[in-house]
């Protein structure tokens, strides 16, 4: 067993622990809310995937998650490709325009993830047709 | 609020709450409020959309079509693009509807129903095109923020509805009147009832044209939910985020509308063209009005076998924003040769016009089909991405589809 996966195997046990904790604190204070089904939910990592979000599974993912899918999609992270720059405006234009919390000691690691996880290509003036799925066009 | 209240409180330090946020925030949920993953179950049933549509963002939604699928002379629903800043609203009450038209420029603030807007104003219908002015920005390098577009965020389908006009003058405008803004019913992301997703407009010589509508019909039934019903501003060929859905009110303004998303580098591009990639001052950057001269290929679908010596159909549509489209040629040679298409006249002002040709290919191989649309001003469009833009807007280089000749 390597370090990563005892560190998992620790991560899974926090958040199963807190689960049991919430359902309980739930059931004691909070009323007004409901239970949510969470079948669909898969909050397991596949092929380096957070599956929930379709975010990359590196340093900073539970960061990420936390600071900006409360408010959109993940997928406007994932079809986004910034320079650290780039990423750091975007944050800025959320806090100034979008109600975004100040991310504190948080947004360099979150700045961090971005930047190397979706960091953007060259790709010139024009790309080239990529992705053709050739079919014979009947007559 | 509630939600996010409880991130703010808890996440910034505590690297558990952090970790449980899917399942944990999930039991926290306010009542009524339901998980993305949950919500998106199947988007295609939900907003009635082909299969074949591409899903950009869930939250908001966002969904474009493909080429192949615009081939329609009339955008059905099933192939119209879906572009949100904001929640769709949950609840529309069309008994309770009303517009109020207001502003420092209305002559009397006055309120309307829906059945009072119907009744008292004459209908009118249009084939308009609307295209977000974001399409296209996925080419753009270095990339520009926001929903990656790549061709199918564009639609022209017939709206039917009152002129925003008669409205306008039945409540008076004054003689400062400058811009109108509206308001509409959807909400923020952040559920934050005091913001504004979008609040957008036009200036009053763009309100003013008899094709400027409130429309309440989309191809002759009710407005699809997803697409503004119960009423709907459509200004044909600006940004369609000009086109506001759900609409509660119009401001007559005084001076530049100034409401969400018409500031910064929202649907604005820099006044004097700058190198890609530069940081472009707030000052500097003006918005956009009318879309540039497009086109659009979309029949075949890229990708067509096709046997030697045999000639095929190309159609497909071009606009050009306020003006009318002169020209379509194509070329097989990436732009050594053009041909010119059939091109038809417009159903109306603002609609688009289609295009075919004929076109054969000398000998076996891989070709593009390229076509390029020439405006009423003699724009054309560049086969090259046009100048960058920090939001990477107004992308109307040429479409191109890929042929094998075997």
């Amino acid at each position: 067993m390597n370090r990563k996966s005892i560190f998992y195997s620790i991560v899974g046990l926090i958040i199963l622990l807190l689960i049991l904790f919430i359902n309980y604190r739930k059931q004691v204070q909070e009323h007004e809310y409901e239970t949510i089904e969470t079948t669909a939910d898969n909050d397991g990592i596949e092929n380096g995937i957070h599956v929930n979000t379709g975010l990359v599974d590196a340093a900073g993912l539970p960061l990420v998650i936390a600071h900006c899918t409360g408010c959109h999609s993940a997928k406007l992270i994932t079809q986004n490709r910034l320079s650290k720059d780039g990423w750091r405006e975007a944050i800025k234009w959320m806090q100034e325009t979008q109600n975004l919390w100040d991310l504190g000691e948080d947004e360099e690691a979150v700045i961090a993830y971005l930047s190397k996880n979706y960091a953007p290509t060259a790709k010139g003036r024009r790309d080239v047709l990529n992705t053709i799925e050739w079919y014979t066009l009947e007559d | 609020m509630k939600r996010r209240n409880f991130i703010k409180k808890t996440s910034l330090s505590t690297f558990t709450a952090l970790l449980g946020v899917d399942i944990v925030f999930g039991n926290l949920l306010p009542a009524g409020y339901v998980p993305l993953a949950l919500q998106q179950a199947d988007p295609f049933t939900l907003f009635k959309k082909d299969k074949e549509m591409k899903v950009l963002n869930d939250r908001p939604w966002n969904m474009e079509a493909q080429a192949h699928l615009l081939d329609d002379s009339i955008t059905p629903n099933n192939y119209m693009f879906i572009r949100n800043n904001g929640l769709i609203p949950t609840t529309i009450d069309v008994d309770n509807w009303t517009l109020t038209i207001d502003g420092e420029s209305v002559q009397k603030q006055k309120t309307y129903t829906l059945s009072e807007l119907k009744s008292k104003f004459k209908h009118y219908t249009y084939q308009l095109t609307l295209e977000c002015g974001g399409n296209g920005r996925s080419e753009f390098n270095p990339p520009a923020k926001g929903n990656q577009w790549t061709i199918g965020a564009v639609s022209c389908a017939n709206w039917t509805g009152i002129r925003l006009k008669d409205v306008l003058n039945d409540a008076g405008i004054k003689e400062n009147a400058v811009y109108i803004g509206y308001r509409s019913a959807d909400t923020h992301l952040t559920g934050d009832v005091d913001k504004a997703p979008i609040s957008r407009g036009v200036p009053m010589s763009k309100a003013l044209q008899d094709e400027t509508i409130l429309a309440f019909k989309m191809n002759g039934e009710d407005i699809p939910l997803v697409h503004g019903y119960p009423l709907r501003l459509v200004a044909g060929g600006w940004p369609a985020s000009a086109s506001g859905k759900w609409i509660t009110g119009i401001s007559i303004r005084d001076k530049v509308h100034d409401g969400a998303k018409m500031k910064g580098a929202s649907y604005r591009v820099p006044c004097k063209p700058v190198a890609p990639g530069s940081k472009v001052k707030d000052e500097d950057m003006c918005i956009i009005e009318s879309m540039p001269i497009k086109s659009l290929i979309t029949y075949p679908k890229s990708g067509a076998l096709i046997k030697k010596g045999r000639n095929i159909e190309v159609r497909g549509h071009a606009w050009a924003g306020e003006l009318g489209v002169s020209k379509v040629e194509y070329s097989i040679d990436y732009g050594t040769t053009w041909n010119d298409c059939n091109l038809e006249n417009p159903a109306n002002r603002l609609a688009w016009q289609h295009f075919s040709a004929t076109v054969g290919f000398p000998s076996t191989g891989y070709y593009e089909v390229w076509a390029k649309a020439t405006d009423t001003e003699n724009s054309a469009q560049p086969m090259l991405l046009p100048g960058w833009n920090p939001k990477g807007y107004l992308n109307n280089a040429c479409h191109r589809i890929a042929i094998k000749v075997v």
